[in-house]
């Protein structure tokens, strides 16, 4: 059997593949799966054991995620009016009533604001840089790249300390601003780099042909280099994307209340009437949807192939 | 249309010289080609006029005006690039408009399309309009290449090989076509080639070009029954031309060291004997590879010869073209 061939592979040699992918997605997406179940279940259910994996499919962990709830006894529960919708008999079900909304929402919003703000400003700036360093001469060039790579050799928490001074002394602390460009100057070595890489595989003559054509520079870059770095600029906003959504401890650490994004937020839901896996479950899997709809949009230019043939080499 | 003027133009890579103070004005309405080996500054010389680099020093003068401070927008050339540089993003006819709609030009949308269709008709690419820059032959790709030079009016064409990986056919009737085009608009046209037949029948200038130094400049015919050195009279001709010891044949003049004969400068008939090596029969003509003494020659004979190989035959030089030490014409 041939390794290298590439003729069309057997029957046998795609059922193999098959398997393995299939094979590897299970293995993948069983914590994924298992958290979405989770959102699903009761309480009781979700900290049974064995663990269940049939159970009855309950919306109390996702009511409890957007709700607080106070707990109230038997007698005062014949003093209240019946509960006025589903969700209402839901959280009466498990004796407590709702005494208002969740920050959750709210926490959402900053993330998905913080996320995709930093996400936009780092592609942006890190286009244009990427841009000069592929193509002008830059005095130091080579150095300024290791420089900014360089941002990136340490764990970036490892700064928490001097950045949370210099957050309070700025007036940052807690803010969308101070979030966005925070994880922008973080992402940035990472979407310099990439884009660097993508940029430098788009023939100069692309550029020039527009320059005779009767184009600016700057023209030039946003009608042809642009379109062209599309297939690496989506790839590197999703990676920007990711690590701005999922960021821990910077979160934590700089933000309290108002500017709060929702990873830090989530394990706080446990506190609220005991272990509340549920409601945990169900927030990590709303947290999860926004980066797989950017993904999944933006799925087209990940795998369409780099231009290949318009310049003879 | 315009004349263009390069003053001393010296140009350098590192420390490859490209271009050595070329002199060279190319007239209004001329169709100049430029003829030399690869590294010999063709290319910089069109990369140069078009402003896409700076020369080193030397002024280029286009309509009288020095360009130095113009950006590539600003003076108005078209350039068909040896690359045939196709936007990949866009379809054959995006391709085509879109030097028509920069900001320089701003050609109203019935204008673009007519100029398009022409364009498209005339180089045969009318049936490939709306398919995918990138879904293209590399004949069509340089049509379209061409194309997009040709929608416009610029002061100067700048060609780099335009006609290169063309086949046989389709070069020759885009040879006529080109030439046509330049002359019917007037155009002045610098031209970049190997090809000997389009060097001979569009050129109204030939420039020779040897590393970096403009060594000969004139009409093709001078430069085919008069270059300056071997190296100028081994640029245009097919096959090429014979440089052999002077002394092989008598009558040498004072000082020659070659002689240079150009294959129908043989005169067969007369003369010293040589031997056939081989016979090429191309149909309108025949080559004949000779051996004379301890050299090989090449020379033609009529399409429909009895010689084969091992016959001899006696030859003798006719204007001949000779040569000193230094390789310069005597």
């Amino acid at each position: 059997m041939s390794g290298y061939s590439v003729t069309e592979p057997s029957k046998r040699q795609k059922w193999f593949a098959g398997l393995l992918v299939i094979t590897y997605a299970l293995v993948t997406l069983m914590p994924l799966l298992w958290i979405i179940a989770t959102g699903f279940k009761s309480p009781e259910d979700a900290i049974s054991y064995p663990p269940k994996v049939l159970f009855e499919p309950s919306l109390e962990g996702y009511v409890n995620l957007f709700t607080t709830r106070t707990r109230i006894t038997e007698g005062m529960k014949e003093g209240l009016q019946p509960p006025a919708n589903w969700y209402e008999q839901i959280v009466r079900d498990s004796g407590t009533v709702i005494a208002g909304p969740s920050r959750y929402g709210q926490r959402f919003l900053n993330s998905v604001i913080i996320g995709f703000g930093s996400t936009f400003l780092a592609i942006f700036f890190g286009t244009l840089a990427a841009y000069a360093f592929s193509r002008f001469k830059v005095p130091l060039k080579d150095d300024l790249l290791f420089f900014i790579l360089s941002t990136r050799m340490m764990p970036p928490i490892a700064v928490a300390i001097p950045m949370f001074l210099m957050f309070r002394q700025l007036g940052l602390n807690d803010t969308h601003l101070g979030m966005i460009l925070l994880y922008t100057a973080v992402n940035l070595s990472l979407s310099v780099w990439l884009l660097k890489g993508f940029i430098d595989e788009i023939p100069l003559e692309y550029e020039e042909a527009a320059l005779i054509d009767g184009y600016t520079r700057f023209q030039a870059f946003y009608k042809v280099v642009l379109p062209q770095a599309a297939t690496g600029i989506a790839s590197t906003a999703i990676f920007c994307l990711i690590f701005a959504w999922n960021e821990y401890a910077f979160a934590v650490l700089l933000t309290s209340g108002s500017a709060q994004t929702a990873p830090p937020f989530i394990p706080t839901i446990i506190g609220v009437g005991g272990q509340d896996w549920p409601a945990v479950a169900a927030g990590a899997t709303i947290f999860l949807i926004p980066v797989m709809i950017f993904t999944i949009l933006l799925r087209k230019h990940l795998l369409r192939g780099i231009t290949f043939g318009a310049v003879r080499k | 249309m315009a004349e263009v003027s390069l003053h001393n133009i010296s140009k350098s890579f590192g420390d490859q010289v490209a271009l050595a103070a070329v002199d060279m004005t190319v007239p209004d309405g001329s169709f100049v080609v430029l003829l030399g080996p690869t590294g010999a500054g063709k290319t910089t010389t069109l990369r140069l006029i078009s402003g896409l680099d700076k020369p080193d020093s030397g002024q280029i003068l286009i309509n009288g005006q020095d360009v130095a401070n113009q950006t590539p927008a600003q003076r108005n050339v078209a350039m068909v690039f040896q690359q045939y540089s196709l936007y990949p993003h866009l379809s054959v006819r995006q391709n085509l408009a879109f030097p028509l709609k920069s900001p320089i030009l701003r050609t109203p949308e019935d204008e673009i399309i007519r100029k398009v269709a022409e364009v498209a008709e005339v180089l045969q690419i009318s049936h490939k309009l709306d398919n995918k820059a990138t879904e293209l032959s590399g004949g069509e790709m340089q049509r379209v290449s061409i194309g997009r030079a040709l929608v416009r009016n610029p002061q100067i064409y700048l060609m780099d090989e335009p006609l290169s990986s063309l086949d046989a056919k389709l070069r020759s009737d885009l040879r006529v076509e080109l030439k046509r085009i330049q002359a019917s608009l007037g155009a002045t046209m610098l031209y970049v080639t190997h090809d000997q037949i389009e060097a001979m029948t569009m050129a109204t200038h030939v420039g020779v070009l040897d590393h970096g130094r403009l060594v000969q400049f004139g009409p093709p015919r001078e430069i085919y029954e008069a270059p300056v050195s071997i190296y100028a009279a081994s640029r245009l001709g097919s096959p090429k031309i014979n440089i052999l010891p002077a002394n092989l044949f008598p009558g040498a003049p004072q000082g020659a060291a070659q002689i240079g004969l150009r294959p129908e400068h043989i005169r067969i008939g007369d003369g010293q004997e040589a031997q056939v090596l081989r016979v090429e029969h191309l149909g309108d003509q025949t080559r004949l590879h000779l051996r004379f003494g301890a050299v090989d020659l090449i020379t033609l004979t009529d399409a429909h010869t009895e010689l084969a190989k091992g016959d001899t035959l006696k030859i003798a030089p006719q204007s001949a073209l000779y040569f000193d030490a230094n390789g310069d014409r005597i």
